[in-house]
């Protein structure tokens, strides 16, 4: 059984968890749930079982990343991290600006090392900040390359309109659990990865197997962001929806492929493990938005169907959140540990 | 996710729905032309009548196939970018039965008179008709599996909407011009614009099935 609380301290994770389950479904199932291709019940449950799956299999190696920009050591300085982190996206979503969790973290913890007076270590900030920039980039190419793919093999393999629908539906499920599992993957860091220095939890040992604190975190994460996705995701993708909701559903299958090809290798050790044994350059593992992602596929998709203008303002509007999320984030999380600290006198570093 | 393992059967049913509705399309087309052509030869006999009850028949079972496609599409939620295409598609293309069948009605009902020096001109009529709605089936049916070639067949079907309108005109022309009465040049006048406005509808489809194909380039 969890400290009560600890799991109050967790709850601002497990909160981020859950807003980010909520909003980011819509980019993996979004598509497939709005054109009714896939009923919002299926997609909820593909989703879930993927995110936690994804997070629980493959979330180290992001989670590792943030840890080394800053290793939050006390756990009330973790629930401040993940508190302003999550608090900067409200702020910003309200702000009508494009904002990441994933940038508001980053600026979170580096609040934390200014407050606790760590240095951050400057070649981890820019591989992340690098990230920033090449993963809506990567998506674009990504998307453009698949596109030419499906429109040559479309063309051989001549498919008829109502049997292309059928393998649609079923890309769209298999590319849809594909996004959950990277979702999972990438963005747990963001939900949990502050609380991994701490180690609140204890082992857990049920029969011969045993847990760790880190496992157990990243299940209680994955569970957040499924409880997200079951709770609240369905108004999101039948009614905001995203971005993908006014594209075809070959263009929007393939925006969510790209998306998801995007965040799994941001995400994958193993990729990471076979590029560097062959001495080939590997991807950073970062937890990188899911949404830009999805912008950038578009932008990809629109370059190759010929629409060449380029909206400036949603342009302006990435990078301005690229730039205040972070700084912004950062200084609520130093005001409130500073708070925590001296208020309510709780040992934040 | 349950639903998806019967999903390549519900396509698969659709799909020959959709191909035995085009096939009648194309099988009443011969009809009508034999119909028209044993009209021409021996007037509205006992074949003549068995031909305008098979056109009669094979109207009644794509309506019943356009009823069970609808259903299908909507029940299923099937291909819900292009179902609407799909459906105005299927409900205009079965407008074309109709017009075969009322055509032949009037034949029989009417009995219109047609003389000799005239029996040409109805027979190239029919035939420019029938072409353009025999290449509309093979345009409609590209359309659901290879819509790169529907362009080619609209073409076509306007080339042979507009041989229509010319040999219609030309027939026309020759009616009025002849000896007959003018209440049979009337009647035939009719009969040429009946046969003719199949061709005209035949275009018209062929015209939305162009947006449709874009649209599923695109």
């Amino acid at each position: 059984m969890i400290d009560p609380i600890i799991l109050l301290f967790l709850s601002s994770g497990l909160f981020l968890g859950w807003a980010l389950g909520a909003n980011d479904a819509a980019n993996v199932f979004g598509t497939a749930v709005g054109t009714r291709m896939v009923s919002w019940r299926n997609a909820a449950i593909i989703c879930s079982i993927f995110v936690i799956l994804g997070a629980v299999i493959s979330g180290a190696g992001t989670s590792q990343t943030l840890g080394k920009l800053g290793a939050i050591t006390a756990l009330p300085g973790a629930f401040m991290t993940a508190l302003s982190a999550g608090f900067s996206v409200f702020v910003m979503t309200k702000s009508g600006l494009p904002v990441s969790t994933s940038q508001a973290i980053v600026g979170a913890i580096i609040g934390w090392n200014f407050f606790s007076n760590q240095a951050t270590d400057t070649s981890t900030l820019a591989k992340i900040l690098s990230t920033w920039i090449i993963c809506p980039l990567l998506a674009a190419v990504i998307a453009i390359v698949i596109l030419k793919l499906s429109k040559y093999f479309g063309r051989k393999m001549n498919l008829s309109l109502i049997r292309l629908d059928a393998y649609k539906r079923i890309a769209l499920i298999f590319a849809g659990a594909l996004g959950a599992y990277s979702l999972g993957a990438n963005n747990i860091a963001n939900v949990i990865g502050v609380f991994i220095p701490v180690q609140p939890l204890a082992e857990l040992k049920i029969g011969s197997f045993s847990f760790s604190s880190t496992q157990q975190l990243f299940l209680l994460g994955g569970l957040a962001i499924a409880l997200g996705v079951c709770t609240y995701s369905k108004k999101v993708m039948l009614t905001l929806g995203s971005d993908l909701g006014q594209l075809s559903s070959t263009s929007a299958l393939v925006a969510v492929i790209s998306h998801s090809i995007v965040l799994f290798l941001f995400a994958s050790q193993g990729l990471e493990a076979l590029l560097s044994r062959y001495g080939l350059p590997t991807i950073p593992l970062v937890p990188v938005s899911s949404s830009q992602a999805v912008v950038g596929a578009i932008f990809g998709i629109s370059i190759l169907q010929g629409i060449t203008a380029v909206k400036w303002n949603v342009l302006g509007k990435i990078i301005a959140g690229w730039v205040v999320t972070p700084i912004f984030a950062g200084i609520v999380c130093f005001i409130g540990l500073f708070f925590l600290q001296n208020v309510f006198r709780l040992i934040v570093i | 996710m349950f639903e998806n393992f019967s999903l390549f059967k519900r396509t698969s049913e659709l799909e020959s729905k959709i191909d035995q509705f085009f096939e009648k399309l194309a099988e009443a087309s011969v009809i009508y032309r034999l119909a028209v052509r044993g009209y021409l030869r021996e007037g509205a006999s006992e074949e003549f009548k068995e031909r305008l009850d098979t056109v009669g028949e094979l109207e009644t079972q794509a309506d019943s196939l356009r009823r069970d496609i609808e259903q299908k599409l909507y029940k299923n939620i099937l291909i819900p970018d292009s179902r609407g295409d799909v459906l105005g598609l299927i409900e205009t293309a079965d407008d074309v039965l109709t017009l075969f069948q009322s055509s032949l009605w009037a034949f029989y009902i009417e009995k219109p008179v047609i003389h000799d020096q005239f029996a040409n001109g109805f027979k190239r009529l029919t035939n420019m008709v029938i072409k353009a709605v025999d290449e509309l089936a093979l345009s409609c049916h590209a359309f659901f599996r290879n819509p790169h070639a529907v362009p080619a067949h609209n073409a076509k079907v306007t080339l042979y909407e507009k041989e229509a309108d010319k040999v219609s005109s030309e027939l026309k022309v020759q009616i009025f011009e002849s000896k007959i009465k003018l209440v049979e040049k009337l009647h035939l006048r009719d009969f040429v614009n009946g046969i003719d406005g199949i061709a005209d509808h035949a275009e018209d489809v062929a015209d939305r099935l162009s947006i449709y194909a874009i649209k599923r380039l695109t």
